[in-house]
């Protein structure tokens, strides 16, 4: 258990999550409609999207699968039954003017997701539920100062919300949980997780206490779009809640809107305003029954997991915690890498190593600087596993192989391609090496001279003389060892 | 030809004795003679003739096979008409086009129907007596004197258009009642459905989980070719049922012998007229001797179905009309300066007494604090009368009741407070509360030549048996054809 401390003594903060995902499907939760990002405002409604009079909704059969898959993935339980529910309240962009969700009996209870705390330790959020609802348009109010304008293409699309018990205890788990939620949707392929196109939207509850006392009232904090924005939003809200109740004022239930601009929480409405949705049952829409064989086709296509992953990475090649994780974090990064490693010999814990490091390291950093993801890579897992190759076989040294892939990123041509027209393979020859090491020292009397006098520093500079004379191509051990026996030798 | 049946008019289409064509324009010429009856809120007479002189011509080259084809049609103005105005009786549609055809008149369409135009109708369909539309009350064909009656509701245009033979057949709806109760106030067959036999597509909701589309017609026969055309799955409708859809007219005169017939005591009413008694008792006669056996049954709960149907169907009606918003179509009131003061004033200018009146009882039942006295205690009234009618259903095949309490009231001398007259549905709710099928037949006229009809209940999907006991009670009670409208 964490405490913060102040003046007055400790506190705690309890958080809970609510999280809106948005399903990864061509059609909306209830109708036909295409979910396409970006269309022309209205462009995706349907007369049942936009309310019509006596239309009806028909369930998405496969945003239904979705949820099971998600829920399978998040360690939850299916439910036989779960029931539609209507909530009801007025909104420009809520069309029906309810909204359809389940209430009382949702698709999924219970799940959890294993976060790791900051020594390392596993921690177990758990899941209360996940259910599945419609998403409103969007109103717009800033193009026009005495207009609104609605645009419903969101309007219906399908929503899973996730909602975590209040098992959360720091802005850091809440981010390590944000973090670790976004990877598995984005493994099973159920959500794109882009909290930026807002198809991963997070209400944060936080509350604070003594510890030892029972938790303190909780408020709500809607509108973060950003794990930046959530911690921002906990740090504001858990020091607000702190200065109140040591004041000796009282936190009242209340729900609050964080406003990026000033990292502030702003109230929204107090309990009073609280809005009563009265849910009732949605009678368009019959039970939705789901069967255990229809779980169990699911339950096939579920991939390896990140934490599976990880774990496999650890126990079989050997790697460190921290670059297991860091490559199983993504579906994608984690199939480059392992095509890549299909190249090599896999047995060599070694090599495995190497690979994680280039990956993770130069490759990474050509990535980020022309705004791709590893699956846009300019260099194949192929081209990077002959690359360690050529390092390993001393074809080229390290130095020279971080200049041949930026090379191999340039050109997109494989590795040994590269090496062979830049010629830039390594001086192996120890005959050219001596050659090459007898000029120097024939240049630089003086400095052998100092050297010889015990200045052994030197001996850096003489390598590097020869390097320059060789661009770089000599191999430094056998560079070494050749020095080193000419300064023996006399 | 305007007092003939679809299944007169049908044989005569295809013996050529008159056409399409002609039936229609009749129809047409007699709305307009009749146009103070107000059972029209929009005529279709171009699309009308258009479509008669299409079934014209397939009957001419003998490729007429829809069991409507060419048959003028009346359309409850709770349908959605694609291109033809559609209302629900509200100014909150005084200018909706539909841009869809409704599953249900989509399939009248398919079988070749002819529709002369949308009937008027209580607002949304809540009321009984058709004096809650926008457009003005409906008069009763049968009024007589200065007194003008009314022909019950909601589908009350429906109800007088088929009375007054100012079509052929018509489509109704009933949520709790509003097919059989203006049927029975109007002196022809109302058919409700079992809640999933018909699409509710396109259909304006008030009830969700209560409303169904229904045949009104002249006859029992009518009314079943009319139901096999509007019955089926509609995947746009996942409520509705995907079980098979019987030849309905097969069973028109199949013997009714040793069927049995129950009578709940619950519906002898306290203060029901003797000549509601009288019309009941008729109806018992004219079975036993058809064959039948009766029997006494109980259905302990149906007197709480009132109150549940008054509870669920406004808290589904408050939902269900939230969409009339002022925003995407309808009305839209001036003047407002606020997303909110918009809601207000659309909703205050655009909706009924009636309508705010449910809309105002469903929200207030939904509420926190209320639901469970309310809402849960009513799904669990539903669920105890279904009980009843299961058990009821193992002693009896089939049972018979009055449609109404009352036969029709005057304009002007209806229950002035709304309880007294919801009453009216009190005999009629239990089937869509228990989501069961029911006819109302005519039995006769009363002392003041109103007429009264009788009620059957069936099973869930057993409609059969409402066509086969209905035709023979239709046979036996040689009630009058209405033949003139004063």
């Amino acid at each position: 258990m964490k405490h913060l401390e102040t003046s007055t003594g400790k506190w705690e903060m309890v958080i809970g999550l609510e999280v809106h995902a948005q399903v990864i499907s061509n059609g909306k939760l209830f109708s036909a409609a295409s979910t396409k990002f970006g269309v022309a405002p209205n462009e995706n409604v349907s007369f049942v999207d936009a309310a019509f009079p006596g239309v009806l909704p028909v369930l998405n059969s496969f945003c239904v699968d979705q949820a099971i898959k998600t829920g399978l993935g998040l360690n939850g339980t299916i439910n036989h039954i779960s029931h539609f529910d209507r909530k009801n309240y007025f909104y420009a962009d809520l069309p029906q003017g309810y909204q359809i969700s389940q209430y009382k009996h949702p698709i999924i209870s219970g799940g959890h997701v294993d976060i790791e705390d900051k020594n390392g330790e596993t921690r177990k959020i758990r899941l209360e539920r996940i259910h599945l609802e419609q998403d409103a348009g969007k109103s717009i109010h800033d193009q026009s100062p005495t207009k609104s304008y609605i645009d419903l293409n969101r309007a219906g699309v399908a929503l899973m919300e996730i909602v975590t018990m209040p098992d959360l205890r720091s802005a850091e788990e809440v981010s390590a949980f944000v973090k670790k939620l976004r990877s598995i949707l984005r493994y099973l392929k159920t959500c794109d997780g882009n909290m930026e196109e807002g198809n991963l939207r997070v209400d944060v509850n936080v509350s604070v206490h003594r510890p030892g006392t029972e938790y303190g009232t909780r408020v709500e904090v809607k509108n973060v779009n950003s794990i930046k924005f959530i911690m921002a939003a906990i740090g504001f809200e858990v020091e607000r809640q702190i200065e109140m109740l040591e004041s000796g004022g009282v936190v009242g239930q209340e729900t609050r809107l964080f406003d990026p601009s000033s990292g502030k929480t702003i109230l929204m409405r107090s309990k009073e305003d609280a809005q009563d949705y009265r849910y009732f049952p949605e009678p368009d829409l019959p039970p939705l029954v789901i069967e255990q064989s229809r779980i169990a086709e699911i339950r096939k296509t579920i991939p390896e997991l990140p934490d599976a992953k990880t774990a496999r990475f650890q126990r079989e090649l050997g790697l460190p915690h921290y670059d297991a994780s860091l490559i199983a974090s993504e579906m994608e990064i984690a199939d480059y890498y392992e095509a890549a490693l299909a190249h090599l010999p896999v047995e060599n814990t070694e090599i495995a190593k190497i690979l994680a490091n280039w990956t993770l390291g130069e490759l990474f950093s050509l990535l980020n600087k022309d705004g791709k993801n590893i699956s846009e890579s300019n260099v194949s897992p192929q081209n990077l596993a002959e690359l360690i190759t050529l390092i390993k076989t001393n074809v080229i040294s390290g130095k020279i192989a971080k200049d041949v892939l930026k090379i191999m990123w340039d050109t997109g041509k494989s590795a040994s391609v590269t090496v062979e027209e830049n010629g830039l393979r390594q001086i192996t020859s120890v005959d050219n090496i001596e050659i090459c090491l007898r000029s120097v020292l024939a240049e630089y009397p003086d400095k052998v001279a100092e050297y010889k006098a015990g200045k052994e520093k030197l001996f850096g500079f003489f390598v590097g003389q020869a390097m320059k004379k060789t661009q770089g191509k000599a191999n430094p051990q056998l560079l070494n060892d050749i020095l080193k026996k000419l300064f023996n030798e006399g | 030809m305007h007092t003939l049946s679809i299944y007169e008019a049908r044989e005569r289409l295809l013996e050529k004795k008159f056409s399409s064509t002609e039936l229609t324009q009749c129809f047409l010429d007699r709305i307009r003679q009749y146009s103070h009856l107000n059972a029209f809120i929009t005529l279709s007479e171009e699309q009308a003739l258009e479509s008669a002189r299409k079934s014209d011509e397939r009957i001419a080259r003998g490729f007429s096979t829809g069991a409507l084809d060419g048959i003028p049609l009346a359309i409850k103005d709770l349908f959605l008409t694609k291109g033809v105005r559609t209302t629900a009786g509200s100014k909150m549609l005084y200018n909706f086009i539909p841009p869809f055809e409704s599953t249900v008149s989509q399939k009248l369409l398919d079988a070749g129907a002819v529709f002369l135009g949308k009937t008027n109708m209580d607002e949304f369909a809540m009321g009984s007596a058709n004096i809650t539309s926008y457009y003005g009350n409906v008069i009763n064909p049968w009024s007589c004197g200065d007194k003008k009656l009314v022909p019950g509701g909601s589908s009350g245009g429906s109800a007088a258009a088929v009375a007054g033979h100012l079509c052929t057949a018509a489509i109704g709806s009933d949520t709790g009642g509003s097919v059989r109760q203006p049927a029975a106030f109007s002196g022809i067959v109302g058919l409700k459905p079992t809640y999933g036999r018909c699409s509710r597509y396109g259909m304006v909701a008030f009830g969700s989980s209560l409303d169904q589309a229904g045949p009104m017609t002249k006859t029992v026969r009518d009314a079943a070719i009319f139901l096999r055309v509007i019955s089926g799955h509609d995947p746009k409708d996942s409520t509705s049922s995907r079980k098979p859809v019987p030849d309905f007219e097969s069973f028109v005169g199949k013997t009714v012998e040793k069927i049995k017939i129950g009578l709940p005591k619950e519906y002898f009413l306290e203060g029901m007229s003797s000549e509601i008694e009288d019309a009941w008792q008729k109806g018992v006669d004219i079975m036993r001797d058809a064959g039948t056996e009766i029997v006494e049954i109980s259905l302990p709960h149906a007197k709480y179905a009132l109150p549940a149907y008054y509870i669920i169907s406004p808290a589904e009606a408050s939902a269900n009309l939230a969409r009339y918003d002022g925003l995407r179509y309808g009305f839209r009131a001036a003047g407002a300066k606020s997303l909110l003061e918009m809601y207000e004033k659309t909703r205050e200018e655009g909706f009924g007494e009636e309508v705010k009146r449910r809309i105002l009882v469903g929200t207030y039942v939904l509420s926190a604090g209320y639901y469970d006295a309310y809402y849960t205690k009513a799904l669990q009234v539903r669920q105890l009368i279904k009980q009843d009618f299961r058990e009821a259903f193992k002693q009896v095949d089939i049972i018979m009741t009055p449609t109404t309490p009352s036969s029709a009231f005057a304009i002007g001398e209806e229950p002035q407070d709304p309880v007294s007259m919801y009453l009216n549905d009190v005999l009629t709710v239990t089937a869509n509360i228990a989501e069961l099928p029911g006819i109302s037949v005519p039995i006769g006229l009363d002392k003041l030549n109103r007429p009264l009809g009788l009620q059957f209940l069936a099973p869930q999907f057993r409609e059969d048996l409402l066509i086969q006991n209905g035709y023979i009670l239709e046979q036996n009670a040689n009630f009058p054809t209405l033949k003139e409208i004063i």
